[in-house]
């Protein structure tokens, strides 16, 4: 705690004037938009907005009717397995290479510039590319066929029960590179002792990783995943640039619902809806998380 | 006898143990061609193919002419290199009406991403320097609210900004997406320049506040000339995200006004019209190079300012 003005001061409002002045930018910020939005949304999602916001309360029905929308239950479904399976692939591939790069390598620096470089690219970049890519008239599919199976079919974005795992393989491209750096800081942090140590009772190298290191790395698994599902929930310029949706609506999305019915459909209401329980699913993850990390003690 | 045919099981177990013991000492002399390296470098090749893949494909395709496209694969490089498609992706393609390319996008994004990085970082680097220098009661509390913030999705509050926004009179104009960016930039900004102020020691700004400078003189004189790389940080931060938005492109800005990402998913999605494929990867190149060329110059200052986003906790 740093303290700065001098004790006994008769006014306290006027107590470090100019901080106070330098901060009402974030004050504003933190209550009118964080804050006050949100409530604001949440408030709203129980009326009856069309076209625009009207104060008139209809209770639950917003959400009823979202939860009776095809629409809707399917960006639900996209969303639960692209997040599960883009976790669980993240967190997997980003390890490993993490991993393989911690084994004192030459061209490390080479590896990771080229391992996170799509991180800096756009979804719609990213969208756009793998589109190209998985195109199955001149892309992989086209590929395979020519090379002697004319059998193959893999269209991933013009086959609606499996596009979603189009959409995977793009996302986990762009960001695969982020949970390597992560992870590489986390190997990096433990201590060359405890591998001496390992090595010392004859522990072979992956037995001493399961065993040893990533129970020791849970903080940094448990900030990577909580980062990770956070931006999951938010994804919608890469499903927008690869898909669209489509085919039909088998790849939409909560988030591209919410824009859609508040930007195009007029119909305000079920937007506020679908954002509160986008807004509920980020709380699902953060609060937990929240209360083990800061919960427990005090921060000074 | 028993005993001794475990004794001798014992015996033969010493051996081999005094044999390991005994065994070659020192480092290990490294073979480079080991069973070891051949795997871990093999791995981290097919790794960085599967990456770079993807960039690859997008240099070839730009540079085919699209008979070209339409015969051969996708990985094949290109037989007659032209540059037609990016001189067309940059100055003649079409989006609805508008037929001046990804040129207007450029230029539209270059002038939401100066002032929108200006502002965001100024505006964080003061609240930063407020927080970590001159703490006052409930301060930290909004703060709190700041970073809780950083994780509500934007879809929650975009609707009440387009209010705020309208009610201001700045809907729809550079000015309001400024202001939007500089809201979405302040939680991770001011965390970032809040730590950075606070790791600073504490003797420098006391001997200055003995001197008589006050909260500005203390800002201009002392805290930003010490702060430079943390700027550097910052600016890679906003440049990549910003030119990297879409969301609040969509949203915030009219059409004649789009920002280049949202150009080119209008150019390359368009329903109408042939697909030129070359003129579309030509134009996706286009719009990633600005983040690109941030990423590769900066290279390990864009690490520190990922692994700052990062950390936001």
């Amino acid at each position: 705690m740093r303290s700065h003005a001098p004790a006994g001061r008769p006014s306290q409002l006027f107590r470090n004037l100019n901080s106070k002045i330098a901060l009402i930018p974030m004050i504003l910020i933190a209550l009118v938009v964080f804050l006050g939005g949100t409530v604001w949304t949440v408030v709203y999602s129980f009326t009856n907005s069309k076209l625009l916001p009207r104060l008139k309360f209809v209770g639950l029905e917003q959400y009823e009717r979202l939860w009776d929308a095809p629409r809707w239950i399917i960006s639900i479904q996209n969303l639960a397995i692209y997040g599960i399976l883009s976790l669980i692939f993240s967190l997997v591939i980003g390890f490993v290479l993490a991993a393989l790069m911690d084994q004192k390598i030459r061209f490390e620096n080479t590896f990771r510039t080229i391992f996170l470089y799509p991180f800096a690219l756009s979804f719609i970049v990213t969208g756009l590319v793998w589109q190209w890519i998985l195109n199955p008239e001149y892309g992989i599919q086209s590929i395979v066929r020519s090379l002697g199976f004319p059998g193959f079919t893999f269209d991933p974005l013009y086959n609606s029960d499996i596009v979603i795992y189009g959409i995977l393989i793009a996302g986990l491209w762009q960001g695969t590179g982020l949970v390597m750096c992560l992870m590489l800081a986390g190997l990096r942090g433990i201590d060359e002792d405890i591998w001496k140590a390992a090595r010392v009772d004859g522990i072979p190298m992956w037995r001493t990783y399961i065993f040893i290191i990533i129970p020791m790395m849970r903080p940094v698994f448990i900030t990577t995943l909580v980062l990770i599902a956070s931006g999951i929930v938010k994804v919608y310029d890469l499903v927008v640039a690869q898909t669209s949706g489509g085919p039909g609506i088998a790849s939409e999305v909560p988030a591209k619902y919410v824009y859609d019915y508040m930007f195009q459909a007029q119909n305000l209401g079920q937007g506020f809806a679908a954002s509160t329980m986008m807004l509920i699913t980020v709380a699902i993850i953060i609060v937990p998380w929240a209360y083990l990390e800061f919960g427990g003690k005090k921060r000074g | 006898m028993a005993n001794v045919s475990s004794l001798n099981t014992a015996a033969a177990g010493f051996d081999a143990v005094s044999a390991e013991v005994a065994g070659p000492r020192g480092r290990k002399p490294r073979k480079i061609l080991s069973r070891r390296n051949i795997i871990l470098y093999g791995l981290l090749g097919l790794a960085a193919l599967y990456y770079l893949l993807p960039l690859y494909v997008m240099v070839v395709t730009s540079m085919k002419g699209m008979p070209e496209i339409r015969l051969g694969n996708i990985f094949s490089p290109p037989v007659e290199i032209t540059f037609e498609p990016w001189v067309k992706a940059w100055a003649t393609a079409c989006t609805g009406l508008n037929c001046d390319g990804l040129s207007r996008g450029f230029w539209n994004s270059v002038r939401i991403l100066l002032p929108s990085v200006v502002v965001s970082i100024a505006v964080a680097s003061v609240s930063g320097y407020a927080l970590a220098n001159w703490r006052f009661k409930g301060a930290d509390l909004f703060f709190s609210i700041l970073i809780v913030g950083a994780f509500i999705p934007y879809q929650v509050m975009i609707y009440p900004i387009v209010i705020l926004l309208r009610e201001l009179g700045v809907y729809g104009t550079l000015t309001g997406l400024v202001i939007v960016h500089t809201i979405f930039g302040m939680p991770i900004l001011t965390l970032l320049f809040r730590n950075y102020f606070t790791s600073l020691p504490e003797e420098l700004f006391k001997a200055a506040r003995i001197d008589g400078a006050g909260f500005w003189q203390i800002y201009f004189r002392i805290m930003l000339p010490m702060a430079l790389p943390i700027f550097v940080v910052a600016m890679i931060l906003q440049v990549t995200g910003i030119w990297n938005d879409f969301l609040f492109g969509v949203v915030f800005t009219r059409p004649d006004s789009y920002p280049m990402t949202v150009q080119l998913n209008n150019i390359v999605n368009s329903v109408q019209g042939v697909k030129e494929y070359n003129v579309n990867m030509a134009a996706t190149l286009l719009t990633g190079a600005v983040p690109l060329i941030v990423y590769f110059i900066s290279g390990r200052l864009f690490v520190r300012g990922i692994a700052a986003g990062a950390v936001k906790g």
